[in-house]
């Protein structure tokens, strides 16, 4: 396992209730482990391997199938993500128009690589291929905030902006 | 839901969606009887939605709440315009204003002197659509829209995509109830089949080839399935259309179900893309709302409904099988063919599996006639190709043009040319399965054929246009960085071959190219292309070999002179401050974000501040430092 985290899991009843549930909606679904994972990843934030093993328990399927799905779409993360999500497209679009740099400003400002969390747990950095915004390249999205027509040196103001 | 309640609903809405289609006179009294004197369209796409358009949808309500106006205008929020580096955009009609990079005080202003008094804000208007003398002219008119012929987009920036009404008032499901009340599922396919439309996912196999197998495989249970598994970064026409015309697709696919036999169809559509996951959820509800899906369509006892299933963001996905590998909830891997999706598909039957821009034409194809369809395009590729325009070109967005025009028409008259007087160098088509066009071909009619001929493939449409300053070798190296990302592992040509090209190319743009690199690379491409299990593998290596037939100097220069004539490839550069032309003003150390560039003791003779000098060790050579350099101290090298 490559994608290990230091970080316990912390899966509250609740979350756990409405794990319960989704599994209960997609169990006799054909395709359902798909849309539990996903559902799942919008509860807990990610799927630690504890989820994962709530989910194969409930969908009657092995626990290395259920991971072998949710380690092939590069959507479901193992670890968890920061505070505030970045994602640096690296489109096509964006790349001719320069986004590599964009995703090094942003890295060098954190002083983390793409992939990685910063150790207060606030940011995290991701790239990402098309969010479909190519006239506006390039592009960043900060949570569900879209940054456009964006250079370099804009970089450190708007990270600066989410820090309160 | 009847024919004769289908029509009334059109009757009922088709004057108010009329009045978006004409300007002029003709309109102004064509809204009057409408019982709306305006109205305003604002683009709801990802593109403006991006650039703000929801708040400028707010102010405009606000505002027409604060005039009173609010019960004489009407707010549309419509889909893609194609314009996407201009939004957000608003265009108001009768007269079909259409304003630019719309800000919420200009939104004011618009209420006040456009809608209130009806004074055109000229100044805020796009400027290619006001003349020198102050007259406005249509956007229709301007070169963007000029050349292009929308039929798969015919709605995207139109009507409201989440109000069923406006798709039935332009003449949305008559074609469905035309092929249930009057169509044997033969004379659809063999209609399909003569329109000559081809697959618009990138391979142009023959559409309706596809539906008489599909119909002609033996089985009781059949699928259909939609592919808006859109992974071709750059490429964004299949989100637009699901955006701005939902409707077109669940028509196109009950006609498709009831072709084949198929009772269920999914939507397989990347999760990259909620806007349009959104619109097309709550299409699919107004569908069944007015009995457009469900049991008993129209009352002729056919029975269809429709899923959405996202993706999760493979994409490897966008290869049939593997599609539909996924929606069966695996891993998305390929799987060899035969047996082909419409023998043995989806849960292992029969399945037929079009792509969004394809099934946007059926409708129009059953309403207008094979005849119709076929007159547009080229012998062999008919009808239109949406293409997404992007890169290096002044009107980033979508197009839509007749098969057979000219990449030069499309870069020079719709794209309105390359910006900052750079020169035209290449157009990218296909993504990391295509390949370049470079300038001396830039006459050539864009079609299937011609475009494999020159090593590109149409693909799903993705147009990426490059100038002076991108390096094709640093291009196909972040192609492979995006195949070796994607491969899915499951055949070896593709997981290694892929691997071991990226690490050539990653070598060339280091420095430390050898010539024999290039036979190599030549080898390992053959091998690919002819043993790689699915059409990933196998079109990996066309952004290398293209690359290098037509650019082959630029391959030359990394290895055997180490440098990189587009200055591009970082480590064959390096940034430097010309010490004696430094004022030191500082602009440069403030704006870096590597924190690299320090204060020196020497003060350059006639200059006040000391110099500043660049820590190569820490430089990431992003160039901020040139741009922020009034003197021009910096320089690359």
């Amino acid at each position: 396992m490559s994608e290990k985290t230091a970080v316990p899991f912390q899966g509250t009843p609740e979350q756990e209730a409405q794990l319960k549930e989704v599994i209960a909606k997609h169990r006799n679904q054909p395709g359902g482990l798909m849309p539990t994972l996903q559902e799942a990843q919008g509860i807990y934030g990610y799927l630690p391997i504890e989820v994962q093993t709530i989910i194969a328990d409930g969908l009657g399927k092995s626990l290395s199938e259920v991971y072998g799905v949710a380690t092939f779409y590069s959507q479901f993360s193992l670890t968890p993500k920061g505070k505030h999500r970045i994602s640096v497209c690296l489109g096509t679009a964006c790349y001719v128009k320069g986004s590599d740099k964009i995703l090094e400003a942003v890295e060098a400002k954190l002083g983390i690589k793409s992939g990685e969390c910063t150790a207060d747990g606030l940011f995290s950095i991701d790239s990402c291929r098309c969010v479909g915004a190519c006239g506006l390249a390039p592009v960043m999205m900060v949570d569900e905030d879209v940054y456009g027509k964006l250079t370099a040196e804009q970089v450190g103001k708007i990270l600066d902006s989410y820090k309160d | 839901m009847t024919i004769e309640q289908l029509n009334e609903i059109k009757a009922k809405r088709a004057d108010i969606v009329k009045v978006r289609t004409i300007i002029a006179e003709e309109g102004e009294k064509l809204a009057a009887q409408t019982g709306y004197r305006k109205q305003v369209l604002v683009c709801g796409g990802t593109g403006c939605t991006s650039s703000g358009s929801m708040k400028i949808l707010d102010a405009l309500n606000n505002e027409l709440e604060a005039t009173g106006i609010k019960d004489e205008v009407l707010v549309v929020r419509t889909g893609c315009f194609g314009l996407c580096s201009l939004g957000p955009i608003v265009i108001v009609y009768p007269e079909g204003a259409f304003y630019a990079q719309a800000t919420p005080e200009g939104i004011k202003r618009i209420v006040d002197e456009h809608l209130v008094k009806g004074e055109v804000c000229k100044d805020l208007l796009y400027k290619e659509t006001v003349h020198e003398d102050g007259s406005i002219i249509s956007l229709y008119e301007t070169n963007f829209y000029k050349k292009q012929k929308r039929i798969a987009l015919r709605n995207c920036g139109v009507i409201d995509p989440e109000n069923i009404e406006e798709y039935i008032a332009t003449e949305g499901y008559q074609a469905l109830y035309k092929v249930l009340d009057s169509m044997t599922p033969d004379q659809v396919a063999q209609e399909i089949l003569d329109s000559g439309l081809r697959g618009r996912g990138g391979a142009g196999f023959p559409t309706g080839r596809k539906w008489m197998f599909t119909k002609d495989a033996p089985g009781d249970v059949k699928y259909v399935a939609c592919n808006a598994d859109e992974g071709d970064p750059g490429a964004f026409m299949d989100r637009s259309i699901l955006e701005g015309d939902p409707h077109a697709i669940i028509e196109a696919m009950t006609i498709a179900a009831y072709t084949v036999g198929a009772c269920q169809g999914f939507v397989y559509v990347r999760a990259e893309y909620p806007v349009a996951v959104h619109r097309l959820q709550v299409a699919i509800d107004q569908a069944r709302e007015y009995g457009l899906l469900g049991k008993n369509i129209f009352g002729k006892g056919f029975d269809f409904d429709i899923e959405i299933r996202l993706g999760a963001g493979a994409f490897v996905c966008g290869e049939e099988t593997a599609l539909l590998t996924s929606i069966e909830g695996n891993r998305g891997e390929p799987r060899p063919r035969p047996p082909f999706p419409a023998v043995k598909g989806l849960f292992g039957k029969p399945t037929l599996l079009n792509n969004v821009e394809t099934y946007s034409n059926i409708a129009q194809i059953i309403r207008n006639g094979a005849a119709w369809y076929a007159s547009m395009g080229t012998e062999k590729s008919k009808g239109t190709k949406v293409f997404a325009l992007g890169g290096k070109i002044t009107n980033v967005g979508l197009v839509e043009i007749p098969m057979g025009t000219t990449l030069r028409e499309i870069v020079e008259e719709i794209g309105g040319g390359i910006p900052n007087g750079k020169k035209f160098k290449a157009a990218q088509t296909g993504g990391p399965s295509g390949g370049c066009i470079p300038a001396q071909y830039i006459d050539t009619p864009i079609d299937y054929e011609s475009l494999s001929a020159l090593g590109s493939m149409m693909g799903s449409g993705g147009l990426i246009v490059m100038d002076e300053d991108n390096c094709m070798v640093d291009v196909s190296k972040f192609y492979l960085d995006f195949t070796v990302d994607e491969s899915c592992g499951k055949c070896t040509p593709c997981r290694i071959g892929t691997r071991k090209l990226h690490q050539l190319l990653t070598k060339i743009t280091d420095g430390k190219g050898e010539p024999k690199d290039l036979e190599t690379i030549k080898d390992l491409a053959t091998h690919m292309k002819s043993s790689s299990l699915c059409a990933l593998g196998q079109s990996a290596p066309n952004p290398v070999l293209s690359t290098l037939q037509y650019f082959g100097d630029e391959y030359k220069a990394h290895i055997e002179n180490k440098t990189c004539p587009a200055g591009v490839c970082k480590n064959l550069l390096s940034y430097e401050i010309v010490k004696d032309k430094c004022v030191g003003c500082g602009m440069c150390a403030r704006n870096c974000p590597a924190s690299a560039i320090n204060k020196t003791d020497y003060i350059a003779p006639g200059k006040k501040l000391p110099a500043y000098e660049i820590d190569t060790s820490k430089c990431i050579k992003c160039g901020v430092c040139i741009t922020n350099c009034k003197l021009k101290a910096v320089i690359k090298k």
